[in-house]
């Protein structure tokens, strides 16, 4: 076909409006959202304590830290869906969840404890956080990757892991009213194995499934 | 170059508020540049530069698939060199060969003459007989027979709305089987 005759047919489509990334992307979500839901109530269910664990500290701190690496990977996300976007100026909000988390940490040592350090960084819980979370984040994971499709990421792979991230923090928001696990050294630990093997999927499905 | 640029976003801007007619002059615009960038880019990964048009189309369709993504407020020619970029590594790649192509060698680039040798694009107009019947009816009325919107709806007795629909379904699916090839 002569390019020239591609381009006048190309004018001729320029009526159509396609809606913007971050409207695809939240519409995506609230899709996958009662999903994840159906799995969490159905299989884990929020702890029977909760009204008395939130007068804790540490358990609210555990939903400050995940919507701290779910609300910022959300809009970095958005940001790699362009072409030109890169993460410099960015990649610093990664720093905030993991900053909350050290002076989480910082400041169960300073208080006196029941339980020895290893035994509070072991939990109780943490087969189930290994599987819980992963298994709530991959419906969104697989929306955010929809989402996103419909933008124009340079870098797959990273865009990808970004998804990852953002359903990782979304699905362990959820999970941390479940988990009676609140020290600041178990949500290091465990919800950080759970994020990055979460991030590796998207990275692998995104360098699959956003290319352009 | 500056000026060049800033016609390019001004164009852009007024094809995103509705101007048909300044988004075929961006185009056309474009693709000299595009077409440069794409022979450059075949020459240095040693490959035979006849295919440059077949990449040139490429990038146009990822240009118009993907124009939400441009933020109207930035200029355009990083965003089109980012696009342009990312399909000519990938057509480069399709070919056999991994390459990397600076981003900053586009830049400068001066615009390719139409030369002579150039071999006219193959790719779209093959996957155009595979698409399904109303999609390749329409394309091929506006794009082969240079029918208007209009005409096409008369001619296949459909809605121009329908017509509309079709054709763009038309380039998406094209697009995704170039992607597949």
């Amino acid at each position: 076909m002569d390019t020239n005759r591609l381009i006048q047919t190309l004018a001729a489509d320029n009526a159509h409006r396609e809606r913007p990334v971050a409207l695809v992307l939240a519409l995506a979500l609230l899709a996958a959202a009662p999903f994840s839901l159906a799995i969490f109530f159905m299989e884990l269910g929020v702890r029977p304590d909760a009204m008395a664990a939130m007068r804790n500290p540490f358990f609210d701190l555990k939903f400050l830290v995940t919507l701290a690496l779910a609300l910022p990977a959300i809009a970095i996300a958005i940001h790699l869906s362009r072409p030109e976007a890169s993460l410099r100026g960015w990649a610093w909000l990664l720093l905030i969840p993991l900053g909350l988390l050290g002076i989480g940490a910082g400041g169960e040592m300073m208080m006196p404890q029941r339980l020895p350090m290893m035994t509070r960084l072991v939990g109780s819980n943490s087969r189930i956080c290994l599987t819980a979370i992963p298994l709530l984040a991959l419906p969104l994971l697989a929306a955010a990757l929809i989402g996103l499709r419909h933008g124009a990421p340079a870098r797959p792979a990273v865009a990808g892991a970004f998804a990852g991230l953002l359903s990782a923090g979304l699905a362990a928001t959820l999970y941390a009213s479940h988990c009676t696990d609140d020290s600041p050294l178990f949500v290091a630990t465990w919800y950080t194995i759970a994020t990055l093997l979460v991030t590796a999927i998207g990275a692998l499905a995104g360098s699959r499934v956003l290319r352009f | 170059m500056r000026d060049r640029e800033d016609e390019w976003t001004g164009l852009m801007r007024s094809a995103i508020s509705g101007d048909s007619a300044a988004y075929q002059r961006l185009l056309s615009a474009i693709a000299p540049v595009l077409r440069a960038m794409a022979r450059r880019g075949l020459a240095r990964a040693g490959q035979p530069v006849d295919q440059s048009e077949d990449i040139v189309q490429d990038i146009l369709l990822a240009v118009h698939l993907k124009r939400h993504t441009w933020d109207v407020g930035a200029p355009f020619a990083p965003w089109l060199f980012a696009i342009a970029r990312n399909k000519l590594i990938d057509a480069l790649r399709r070919r056999g060969r991994r390459v990397f192509v600076n981003i900053d060698d586009f830049s400068e680039i001066i615009p390719s003459e139409p030369a002579e040798e150039t071999v006219p694009a193959r790719e779209v107009a093959a996957h155009l007989e595979a698409l399904p019947a109303r999609q390749r009816d329409v394309l091929r009325s506006i794009a082969v027979d240079s029918a208007s919107i209009k005409a096409t709806a008369a001619k296949l007795s459909m809605s121009e709305g329908a017509v509309r629909v079709a054709l763009h379904r038309a380039l998406a699916s094209l697009t995704a089987r170039l992607r597949k090839q």
